[in-house]
């Protein structure tokens, strides 16, 4: 389903990621992890194509998204679902109105989006609250509008973007059984994240990236996290001293 | 086809109402901005109908004869200025003739004429030429003729007029010019600040799979509403400002310079529809200059 093959990006001197080479199956619930600046989001941007690979190609279901123009681009976004941290509701509309809008801009009939936004609710168990404000909201229940809005356009692929980040561990686990639920109806997830709790309950495959680098691909049940060792420390102060 | 439209149409009016005040100093600046332009465009037209009217009229050489002249000098004259290629007409005008234009012109002062005792205007031949050239034929040709007290040709003052008007017309086009990238920029800036406005959301928007010209349409229609209504206010703000002039000064103006002026209901229907295309194109480039760049991040 998503395949990257060779893929090289680099921004300037910096490397953004190095000759990663992966394959995503249909249905595949894969956490991705590593540290801060380490080429998780450029892995998730070329996914997007809000930035372009400097070689190698990338296949989603068969096509190379490398060479979309820029006309095409939005179609492929409609075909992926994107859940934030900060989970960027619009605040002056509903949410009614923040998951039609994902509707909207496909150009879906008015009658549709009025029979399909309630039953993308019910899913997310947020039905009771769709004339709200998201400031009148939970940070879990805002979170579970981002992810509706995610999901209304059946995309084959979700990508979350540390979805848990800004969630207590109790709402985490919620957000975390929700996604898995939507894993099971045949979706396809990426998910960014640092919480090793999270990782470690979730019995997924877990792909690490460090220094633009895809270091390991751990099956489900192989991975175990490790601490990192008091030279791998030293390693990382002594990198961050040079942007001192 | 018919949502896509309402959609966008909805999208640009609630955007419009959340930026009021900005919208609203907006239409106030390209009002102001349209009424300059506005006022020399009227001068423009004005000074061009001048400049015509002129170059007609007076491509006149008025041929004094001498006074006691007796019809058969009188024909005479008029035959030999009749053999020069190039004369559209000839009319006679008596010295009768002559005050009663003079009282014309003069208009409330006319009755000074009244006290004058003898009628000391000449006897003339109005010779109405096709160009210079035939009028400079007329002056070396007819000043010897027996009975032709003087000659007086106006085209040295017709050709310095038009020099005149031709630099009073440049300076209008310049001033235009001018003020119609200042509109532009003006609106430009108004959208960009909606868009600022609404950077998170089109984030989004671009995020979840909009076209770019789903994003732009909301801030074009915006651009063009605030173009319209601008050429509106400003049409209607002309059309008081002009009607006041002519009331107040077109007859002078007639009556002293002896040149038409052009009238508020010709004028006002041609400047709503230049008012209304300036207006929608300075809306639609403002819009798409404003979000240019954003869309390219």
């Amino acid at each position: 389903m998503i395949e990257f093959i060779d893929v090289n990006k680099n921004y300037g001197d910096i490397v953004g990621l190095s000759h990663a080479n992966i394959k995503i199956d249909k249905g595949d619930f894969v956490f991705l992890v590593g540290p801060s600046g380490a080429g998780k989001t450029t892995f998730v941007r070329l996914i997007l194509r809000e930035i372009e690979a400097d070689s190698g190609k990338i296949l989603i279901n068969g096509t190379d998204i490398t060479k979309l123009t820029r006309r095409e681009i939005p179609l492929l976004r409609q075909k992926i679902g994107m859940v934030f941290q900060d989970f960027r509701l619009l605040d002056k509309k509903t949410v009614y109105e923040n998951v039609a809008f994902a509707l909207e801009i496909t150009h879906e009939k008015r009658k549709q989006i009025k029979k399909r936004v309630p039953e993308v609710l019910e899913l997310v168990g947020i039905s009771d609250k769709i004339n709200r404000y998201p400031k009148e909201l939970s940070a879990g229940e805002q979170q579970r509008v981002g992810i509706a809005r995610a999901i209304i356009n059946n995309p084959r692929v979700l990508i979350c973007d540390e979805p848990t980040g800004n969630l207590d561990p109790s709402t985490a686990m919620d957000i975390m059984n929700l996604l898995e639920k939507i894993n099971l109806r045949g979706t396809t997830i990426i998910m960014v994240t640092h919480a090793k709790d999270i990782v470690d309950h979730f019995n997924k495959r877990v792909v690490t990236i460090e220094n633009g680098t895809i270091r390991r691909d751990d099956s489900k049940g192989e991975y175990r996290y490790e601490m990192p060792t008091d030279e791998d420390f030293y390693i990382k102060l002594k990198e961050e001293d040079k942007y001192v | 086809m018919f949502s896509k439209i309402a959609y966008t149409l909805k999208q640009a009016f609630s955007q419009m109402g959340r930026n009021k005040g900005m919208n609203i100093t907006s239409v106030v600046a390209i009002t102001a901005m349209m009424l300059i332009l506005g006022l020399f465009f009227v001068a423009f037209l004005n000074v061009d109908l001048f400049a015509k009217t002129i170059e007609k009229d007076y491509n006149v050489v008025e041929v004094f004869i001498a006074d006691g002249a007796d019809d058969a000098v009188k024909d005479a004259i008029k035959s030999k200025i009749e053999k020069i290629d190039g004369i559209e007409k000839i009319e006679y005008r008596s010295k009768e003739d002559a005050i009663k234009i003079m009282k014309k012109r003069w208009g409330d002062n006319a009755y000074l004429l009244d006290n004058i005792d003898k009628n000391s205007l000449p006897d003339s031949y109005m010779v109405f030429v096709k160009d210079q050239k035939v009028g400079n034929e007329v002056n070396s040709e007819i000043s010897s003729v027996n009975g032709v007290d003087s000659i007086k040709y106006y085209q040295d003052t017709v050709s310095k007029l038009t020099k005149i008007t031709h630099f009073i017309q440049v300076s209008a086009i310049v001033v235009m010019t001018f003020l119609i990238i200042v509109s532009t920029i003006i609106v430009a800036n108004t959208i960009k600040l909606t868009v600022f406005n609404r950077s998170k959301e089109i984030e989004i928007m671009k995020y979840i799979g909009a076209t770019d010209w789903f994003v732009r349409a909301p801030f074009l229609i915006e651009g063009i509403i605030l173009g319209i209504i601008s050429s509106a206010v400003a049409t209607g703000l002309m059309h008081l400002i002009y009607s006041r002039l002519i009331s107040l000064l077109g007859d002078d103006i007639m009556r002293i310079l002896s040149v038409p002026v052009l009238s508020s209901s010709y004028l006002i229907p041609n400047l709503a529809i230049i008012f209304a295309s300036l207006g929608i194109g300075i809306g639609t480039c403002g819009s798409i200059i404003s979000i240019r760049r954003f869309l390219d991040r």
